[in-house]
């Protein structure tokens, strides 16, 4: 009797799977991603992102903007690596105006752009293995990713959001010294390199942790738009700054890292050999940027008259009023343009009436595409592993909720 | 009747040399953890933050002691005094020292001293996952269970490693006792050499015991937010604290007892001073391993508890009783 009814309850009993909300406040979700996770034990049924959480608006925002204010807006989509964004914007403004940009400028924008691809990667690399486990590495990176904002810092004043990229060339001229500071930062990196490796690339543990997992494979990244390093350690050698130059890039020599698992350990891998790349396209932008020279068009249409010509000159003195006041007009069309950001193909869509102000501003942000892929990344994997595929996709919310 | 005041005086100075010690261990990790990472760590209350502990102590008894709505009570504020409970129970067998001598009495440097004293901590230690375990069930938080759970999982694939590692060391000493195993490493030198691959899996198996990096996994920060103690807070929150330290400091001196000859030492220091000495150094290590390495993953850590740490101090176990009875 005891035992009919035992099977009874035994019949009646059903697996259940747990649903867990993994964020908006958590630990390891870089900001404020949401994650609901449907577990069976620790193995994961279903993980789906829930975004939203940092919705500021940015579209609109810069619609009310002027064309070079709207600058300021895309410095806080992908936060760490403000340059690139600046870049996309800007160039897109420029074909859009078909404005020539002095040689210079479009170096020193390489220079800048690779610079903050190493500092988003360096913080990547920090937080990523943080997230497994080990916490010093992050300490570390974050201090070389300390003297790169200090050149930030010395070159535009802030640190975060410099805004350095204008249309039609760049805010100011570089700081004394600035080749110094960059080439110190140039011989130091890949000894601090071969330090934070030493801590990593054969540690079994890491190698145990991201081998295998979070895979994706090529055809997924293309049906989801996956970009950047993700795509890349599919085996795809996409990179803009190869397949689409821009800003003089065709100047410069580098390789694109390629990898073909798919997995987090090969994302890792990608995200590596990209810094020494970018290293190598610093060290040859920074040959062929002069100390002294032109930094911005001459255009009086779109950059600011030098000081001293305001005082004497009536035009220049009416350029600097229409400026300040209003603006420069873009002539009405629509364009689109990409650059290869670090987290992959970060563009901006944008439409004007003629008028001084972006009609429709759209951003192509890389984050908002490849955090898509992350039920598919986790699929059969562990709570750990959802982890891991939340810091090898690199998630930047301020890129993804816009 | 003097005997019995000896031990209450006894067992009150470990009690306190254990809180101490419990103390100022997490005051040197967050120092040494802020030295690795390129910090200073807690340095302005007291001259070089000596004083962080009592701050931090002030603060914990200050604290709300919060209990979710839905929690079991009973079992929910049992949870954290059953950790610290067995953590603290296990230093009753260790020796501490070679018998001293005062007021023409001898005094044995250890609360007891039965003669199966490494079952019995071993017994006590497997006791403190119970409070792991039942908090993170009593919480009604779904990471608290989580984390739980993975304690459960992780004392199972690790206890069997550990016992059979010990137990050469009681082949060659030819007892359980504590104190007789150190007596028998005076005569026969320190079990570390014959012992060597049992001494690493017992090390890498105490890293398991007292749930710190790599193995983690059942508070795990960056997964499980804090795992089985998410939901606590005030002194409960501070009681796990002083279960994983203390357990800690125990496993530690455990091993320096079983493989490093407990307190014995060159006669220029006091024995009991060597004891604390290589517990120290261990200490350090395992705050050298926090800063170091990542944390395993749940799957792996079981198949690594039960595919290579146990047939490895088991093949050696059969190897060290083919050497005791002499068949080698």
């Amino acid at each position: 009797m005891a035992t009919e009814k035992f099977r009874d309850r035994a019949g009646e009993l059903q697996e259940e799977t747990m649903v867990i909300n993994l964020g908006p406040q958590h630990p390891s979700t870089h900001g404020v991603l949401r994650v609901r996770l449907e577990l069976d034990g620790e193995r994961v049924v279903n993980a789906e992102p829930i975004i939203g959480y940092l919705h500021t608006g940015f579209e609109k925002t810069a619609e009310s903007l002027t064309w070079q204010q709207a600058n300021t807006v895309t410095d806080r989509l992908d936060y760490l690596s403000p340059m690139s964004n600046n870049l996309a914007y800007v160039l897109a403004v420029e074909k859009l105006m078909n404005l020539e940009v002095p040689k210079r400028a479009q170096y020193i924008r390489v220079l800048f752009a690779e610079l903050t691809r190493i500092a988003s990667h360096l913080v990547w690399l920090g937080t990523h293995v943080m997230d497994l486990g080990a916490m010093s590495l992050f300490f570390y990176t974050m201090r070389e990713r300390e003297v790169l904002l200090d050149i930030i810092e010395a070159t535009t004043g802030v640190r975060m959001n410099p805004s350095y990229f204008r249309v039609g060339g760049l805010a100011y001229d570089l700081p004394d010294g600035f080749h110094d500071k960059v080439r110190e930062f140039l011989k130091d990196f890949p000894r601090w390199m071969k330090m934070y490796l030493n801590l990593v690339q054969d540690n079994p543990l890491i190698i145990e942790r991201l081998k295998g997992v979070a895979v994706i494979s090529r055809e997924e990244c293309y049906a989801y738009s996956v970009t950047g390093p993700i795509l890349r350690a599919t085996g795809v050698p996409l990179d803009l700054r190869k397949d689409d130059p821009y800003s003089s890039y065709e100047e410069f020599e580098f390789n694109v890292p390629t990898r073909t698992e798919g997995d987090a350990w090969a994302r890792f891998w990608v995200r590596i050999d990209e810094m020494y790349e970018s290293h190598k396209i610093m060290e040859q932008a920074l040959e062929k940027i002069t100390p002294h020279g032109p930094y911005t068009t001459s255009d009086r249409k779109v950059a600011l008259p030098p000081r001293d010509e305001i005082y004497g000159n009536m035009e220049a003195l009416i350029h600097q009023f229409k400026l300040v006041t209003e603006g420069f007009s873009v002539p009405a069309g629509e364009v689109y343009q990409a650059v290869e950001g670090p987290r992959g193909e970060m563009g901006y869509y944008l439409v004007s009436d003629g008028g001084p102000r972006p009609y429709r501003w759209r951003a192509r942000t890389p984050s908002f595409y490849n955090l898509q892929t992350m039920p598919l990344m986790c699929r059969d994997g562990l709570v750990a592993d959802v982890i891991t595929t939340i810091g090898s996709i690199d998630i930047m919310l301020g890129d993804v909720d816009k | 009747m003097i005997a019995f005041v000896i031990l209450i005086v006894k067992v009150l100075l470990l009690i306190a040399i254990l809180m101490g010690g419990f103390a100022y261990t997490m005051l040197l990790e967050r120092r040494l953890l802020g030295f690795f990472q390129l910090r200073l760590g807690p340095n302005r209350v007291g001259p070089g933050g000596l004083l962080q502990p009592i701050a931090d102590a002030i603060k914990m008894m200050l604290k709300e002691d919060l209990m979710p709505a839905s929690a079991d009570p009973v079992v929910y504020r049992l949870a954290p005094v059953i950790s610290a409970f067995a953590a603290l129970a296990v230093d009753a067998v260790i020796p501490f020292g070679a018998p001293i001598h005062v007021f023409g009495l001898t005094v044995d440097l250890d609360i007891a001293n039965p003669s199966i004293g490494l079952l019995i901590a071993f017994a006590f230690s497997s006791l403190g996952v119970y409070g792991i375990v039942l908090g993170g069930w009593a919480s009604q938080n779904k990471y608290s269970l989580l984390g739980g759970i993975r304690a459960t999982a992780q004392i199972i694939s690790y206890e069997l490693a550990m016992g059979l590692s010990a137990m050469g060391v009681l082949m060659l000493a030819h007892t359980a006792n504590l104190e007789q195993i150190v007596l028998a490493q005076r005569r026969e030198g320190w079990f570390w050499l014959p012992q060597i691959v049992p001494l690493l899996v017992f090390f890498i198996t105490m890293i398991a015991e007292t749930n710190r990096t790599p193995f983690d996994l059942p508070e795990a920060e960056s997964e499980l937010v804090a795992g089985y103690h998410t939901e606590y807070s005030g002194m409960r929150f501070a009681l796990y604290y002083v279960a994983e330290y203390i357990n800690l400091i125990t496993v530690s001196g455990l091993w320096v007892t079983l493989f490093f000859g407990g307190w014995l030492g060159p006669g220029f220091l006091p024995p009991i001073l060597w004891f604390f000495i290589k517990v120290g150094i261990v200490v350090f290590l395992f705050i050298w391993i926090r800063a170091t390495l990542p944390r395993f993953r749940y799957d792996k850590l079981m198949s690594f508890g039960w595919k290579v740490l146990l047939p490895v101090s088991f093949l050696y176990l059969l190897g060290t009783a083919a050497f005791v009875s002499g068949v080698l």
